[in-house]
Parts: C-alpha cells; sequence; structure tokens
C-alpha cells in the first residue's frame, strides 16, 4: 500500500472544479507521503484527459452509465483493492456524499469528509460547529485512508504538465445489485435569477428572525442596487425564493461586493461565496466564522445598523 | 410502514462555544442541546409517511442521560417510541463506530424504512446514515427532499448540486438522508406532551468501544483567512464609516 489515488468527477466528459481541487490535494499530499498520486474516473466510455499524475485509470462498464451508489462503491471498491494506494481523495460534492462514506465502510474505514487543509503528518483539517471552530484528524486505521476536500480550499493547478497515460479498468459488475433506479437529473423551473453576473448582492440569513423583517434589507438592496440572495435557512422557511439561495446546495457567486446580513457563515454558505471581492458581514455573534472571510466587520444588532446604513447609503447618492 | 429516525442531540446553535481544556472538544459544562436540525426534518418526514400510509414511527438516539429530553420530544411531536442507547463516550466512537451502535439496536425491530438527517449540525461529517445502510446491508439515498411510497417500494426526489433534483425509485427496505427544508416542521402540542408521557422509551446498553479508525486529535478556534477590520460606534458611525469603505475601497457606491 503506497500513493494516492484521486477519484474526480466528470459531466458530459469535462471534468468539475471541485475534481481539479482535488487532483491538488493529490498532488500536496503525495509530497509529503510519497508513493506518487494516480487518477481515476469513472466513466461510461474512456477518452478523458488528466495530466499531472502518473497513469489515469479509467473505470468503465456500461452499468456506470448513470450514477448509483452500489454501481459505484462495488467498482471503486474492485479499483482500490487493485492499486493499493494509502490514501483515496476525493472531491466533497453530492455525488460524494452519496457512496464514499459505503465505500470506507467495505474497508472497515471511516471518510475524512469535507477536509479544508492537508498538514505534515498527514493531518487532516475539517470544520466543526458549522465553522465555529476546526478540527484537526488521524487516521488511526490500518486500511487505505479515505478524504473528501471542501470546494475552494485547494488551488486548481492551471499549467498542469502532460497528460497522464491512461489504462482502462474493468470492474465486474452485474446489473442485479444495483439496487435504485435513478431518473433524469431536472430543475424545478428555469432559473430567473443569476446571482453569479451581480456586482453587488445584498444577503440576509437567520438572524433576520422574522419573514416580516425582511423588508429592512430588501430597502438596503435597493439602495445599493444590489440582487438579493440567502442562505439555506430563509429559502426552506419560503420568505425568498430557493433561486436567491447562495451555497453549496443553490449559486456560488463571486460579486465585487457580498454584504452579508444576520448570516453566521457555516460552511455550506461560505463555499458559495467566498470568491467575492469584498465581504461585509452583520451579526450579532462576533464569534460567527463569516467574520473570517470579511473583510469589514460590523458586530451589533442588524436592526439597527440596517436601516442606518440604508439611509447613509440614500444620502450618499443624492 | 414502520419507520425508525435516528437522532442526534446537538448543542443549540447560537451556543457560546469554548474549547475544553484538553483540547479535544468543547467544554459541554452549560451547554444547551437540542435535536440536530436534519434530524428534526427527518423525523417529520417520518411523522407525514405515517399519517399517510399508516404505520409506527420510533425514534432512536444514542448519548448520555441527557439525550432522553430529545427523545421525550420526538414522542411528544408524535413518535410512537422511543430507543435510547446508553452511551457516556460517544468521543471515543468514530463514525463507524456510532453506526454499528445504531446497526446493533435496529437489527430487532425490522424496519421498512430509516431515516436520519443528511449530517449534524456539530461533527458535520454527514455519513453516519450511508454507513448505518451499509452496515445493514440496505439501499440508501442521500440528500432527500420528498418520500413517496410507491407499489414496488419508494421514489424520492434527491436534491443534486447547483438547483438540479433527481427523483429515484428504490425497494424497501432502505435508509434515506433527509434534507432540511422539505417540509414545515411541527410544533409538540400540550396534547402531545401529555401523551408522550404514556409511551416507551427503551433503554439499551451500547456495546464497548472498539478500536477507531480515524481520531479527532485536537480542536481549536480557526485562523482568519482574511484581516477583518471591525467597525464600531454607535448604528449611525457605522452607518457612515461603512459609507465610506463603499465609495473607496469597494468602489460600488
Amino acid at each position: 500500500m503506497s500513493g494516492v489515488l484521486v477519484v474526480m468527477e466528470q459531466r458530459a466528459g469535462v471534468l468539475n472544479r471541485m475534481s481539479l481541487e482535488a487532483l491538488a490535494a493529490g498532488q500536496q499530499l503525495a509530497a509529503k507521503v510519497g508513493g506518487g498520486c494516480v487518477a481515476a474516473v469513472v466513466s461510461e466510455a474512456g477518452g478523458l484527459k488528466v495530466a499531472g499524475v502518473e497513469k489515469v485509470y479509467s473505470v468503465e462498464h456500461a452499468l456506470l452509465k448513470d450514477y448509483t451508489s452500489d454501481g459505484y462503491v462495488d467498482a471503486l471498491e474492485q479499483l482500490v483493492k487493485k492499486v493499493q494506494p494509502s490514501y483515496v481523495l476525493f472531491p466533497h460534492t453530492y455525488q460524494v456524499r452519496d457512496f464514499a462514506p459505503a465505500l470506507a465502510t467495505r474497508f472497515m474505514q471511516v471518510l475524512i469528509s469535507d477536509a479544508t487543509a492537508i498538514h505534515d503528518g498527514p493531518v487532516f483539517v475539517r470544520q466543526l460547529l458549522q465553522g465555529k471552530l476546526n478540527a484537526d484528524y488521524k487516521q488511526t486505521g490500518d486500511g487505505p485512508c479515505f478524504v473528501s476536500v471542501q470546494a475552494g480550499s485547494f488551488r486548481a493547478d492551471a499549467e498542469a504538465g502532460a497528460d497522464a497515460a491512461v489504462e482502462v479498468f474493468t470492474p465486474e459488475l452485474n446489473a442485479g445489485m444495483i439496487r435504485n433506479k435513478p431518473g433524469e437529473p431536472f430543475r424545478e423551473s428555469a432559473q430567473t435569477v443569476d446571482l453569479s453576473a451581480a456586482p453587488v448582492i445584498v444577503s440576509v440569513g437567520r438572524g433576520i428572525g422574522e419573514e416580516s423583517n425582511i423588508s429592512i434589507v430588501e430597502e438596503l438592496a435597493t439602495a445599493l442596487g444590489a440582487e438579493m440572495a440567502a442562505s439555506r435557512p430563509i429559502c426552506d422557511n419560503g420568505w425568498l425564493p430557493m433561486e436567491r439561495q447562495v451555497g453549496s446546495s443553490g449559486q456560488t457567486v463571486s460579486p465585487k461586493l457580498y454584504l452579508a446580513v444576520g448570516i453566521s457563515g457555516a460552511i455550506q454558505h461560505l463555499v458559495g461565496m467566498k470568491g467575492s471581492k469584498a465581504v461585509i458581514a452583520i451579526n450579532k455573534d462576533e464569534n460567527a466564522p463569516i467574520f473570517e472571510v470579511a473583510d469589514y466587520g460590523v458586530v451589533g444588532d442588524l436592526f439597527e445598523i440596517v436601516p442606518a446604513l440604508t439611509k447613509a447609503v440614500l444620502a450618499a447618492k443624492s | 410502514m414502520k419507520i425508525l429516525v435516528a437522532i442526534k442531540q446537538v448543542p443549540e446553535r447560537d451556543a457560546q462555544i469554548r474549547v475544553a481544556a484538553d483540547g479535544k472538544w468543547i467544554d459541554e459544562d452549560d451547554l444547551s442541546y437540542t435535536i440536530n436540525e436534519p434530524d428534526a426534518y427527518a423525523l417529520e418526514e417520518a411523522l407525514q409517511l405515517k399519517e399517510k400510509n399508516g404505520g409506527e414511527v420510533v425514534v432512536v438516539c444514542a448519548g448520555p442521560e441527557r439525550v432522553t429530553s430529545t427523545l421525550r420530544e420526538a414522542l411528544a411531536k408524535g413518535a410512537d417510541r422511543a430507543i435510547h442507547i446508553e452511551a457516556d463516550d460517544l468521543g471515543e466512537r468514530d463514525t463507524l463506530g456510532i453506526a454499528q451502535m445504531l446497526a446493533d439496536a435496529m437489527k430487532g425491530e425490522a424496519a421498512d424504512l430509516i431515516l436520519t438527517g443528511l449530517q449534524s449540525d456539530d461533527l458535520g461529517l454527514g455519513q453516519t446514515g450511508v454507513v448505518l445502510a451499509e452496515l445493514l446491508g440496505i439501499p440508501h439515498a442521500t440528500i432527500i427532499m420528498q418520500v413517496e411510497k410507491t407499489d414496488s417500494g419508494l421514489r424520492v426526489k434527491r436534491e443534486l448540486e447547483d438547483g438540479w433534483f433527481q427523483h429515484v425509485e428504490m425497494p424497501l427496505p432502505a435508509l434515506l438522508t433527509i434534507q432540511s427544508g422539505g417540509n414545515k416542521l411541527r410544533y409538540a402540542t400540550l396534547m402531545g406532551i401529555k401523551k408522550a408521557k404514556t409511551k416507551e422509551t427503551a433503554t439499551v446498553t451500547a456495546s464497548a468501544a472498539g478500536a477507531k479508525a480515524v481520531s479527532l486529535e485536537k480542536v481549536y478556534l480557526p485562523e482568519k483567512q482574511k484581516k477583518t477590520e471591525m467597525l464600531t460606534g454607535t448604528p449611525a458611525e457605522i452607518a457612515t464609516q461603512l459609507v465610506e469603505k463603499l465609495k473607496f475601497e469597494v468602489r460600488v457606491l
């Protein structure tokens, strides 16, 4: 057992950004632990190009055309047994969350999920309590160590070098052991709001307390000529439409200004907005993780500060 | 349909968190606890499925004595009975150890469906459900928004990234991890609270913790990724400073 295997994700023949970040994490880890870095891509039919690794396993089978946990777990269990890596890395996508814990269980190991950094040891850092604390995790089992990495935590390398040699790996699968029947992915309604293009976003979270209070934030957004956005709980409650949600289950944004009102900054939200050029956060809790990514922070009562800010913005514009 | 709901008790969301003296976990003195929010949605889904299709809802929670308050609340909301897996050493067990404890307590129940939240608000590993399904040898689906009983099993609506969804058909017995926001949560009624007192809570003792595959070595406050300039003063003074920043630093005014 040695080296690092990075399991990457593709859609329609294109590797997603998070997979490239996971590959960067894999290269970083391989530099620490030695043994080299190889990649694997599950697909119906290969031909994907991956650079910066020694080898790419194209895991191919007709039964892997549509994603199922059963198919992926069985196929990757066979691959891990063949490659015998010390570490198996994944991007922390919704798909990985669905199958990787079961894959680790096949080896009686536990996935270290959503890691944000890798230190010497190796020690894997992940966040606890909605980002309020960090924690160092270590593998203590003797099987391969399974780790998924958080979006945006590792920089995907643009110049990766030459394309790696591809080796086709055909797992033994039979249709009988795939228990779930997945349907075609769909969208609820055509997305009418594209927040990714908005230069200024005012975003509201749990701290607003009640639906009727949202108007004070909307007034600020109007004064700034900004798009309104929200963290998940606001959309869950139906106070703003789902299409205005920023975060891992909503949109990813990178405006010039992201003004977060009453948002504590849970990881799932931060991954959707940490690319913003400037972040202003208003929150009553000085320990709220949103302040870790904010350029300007205000600890205080949003019900006093937001109306005062709206007034000052309107005055400045007139 | 017999439904088991695995719930976890976690610190309240706005609890003041302090790192414990040994640096390995948080200081639990004076913390107030509540049901893990995604698990509250799992319970709600179970109660609604029972209302539509009949059957029984059993809540299961592992932890020290204090978790019985969370179980009682679930009973007050409408669960039929509760199983308390008594264990004071959750910190000594990893996900596999916790899932094994739940699997041991659930095996004899022969449930049609097991529900749990997609992740916990404290550890946030998001895998107990999937590992539990693997240990029990039943199919699973994660991040579920809707559940529908069909003739052959279930039809569930799974959330994917970026506003995409997918329906999945699956046989029973099965395990689902439930996403927040699919339903509106109910409150316990006075009648419910009264009734809960007559409902059964079985206590089972957890087997001794085994070796861990991963260990949490240390917890600590995160380092700031950015240098945050904190603005202070009266609301009007703060607003003036913010407008300055918007004009001259951020340049959006």
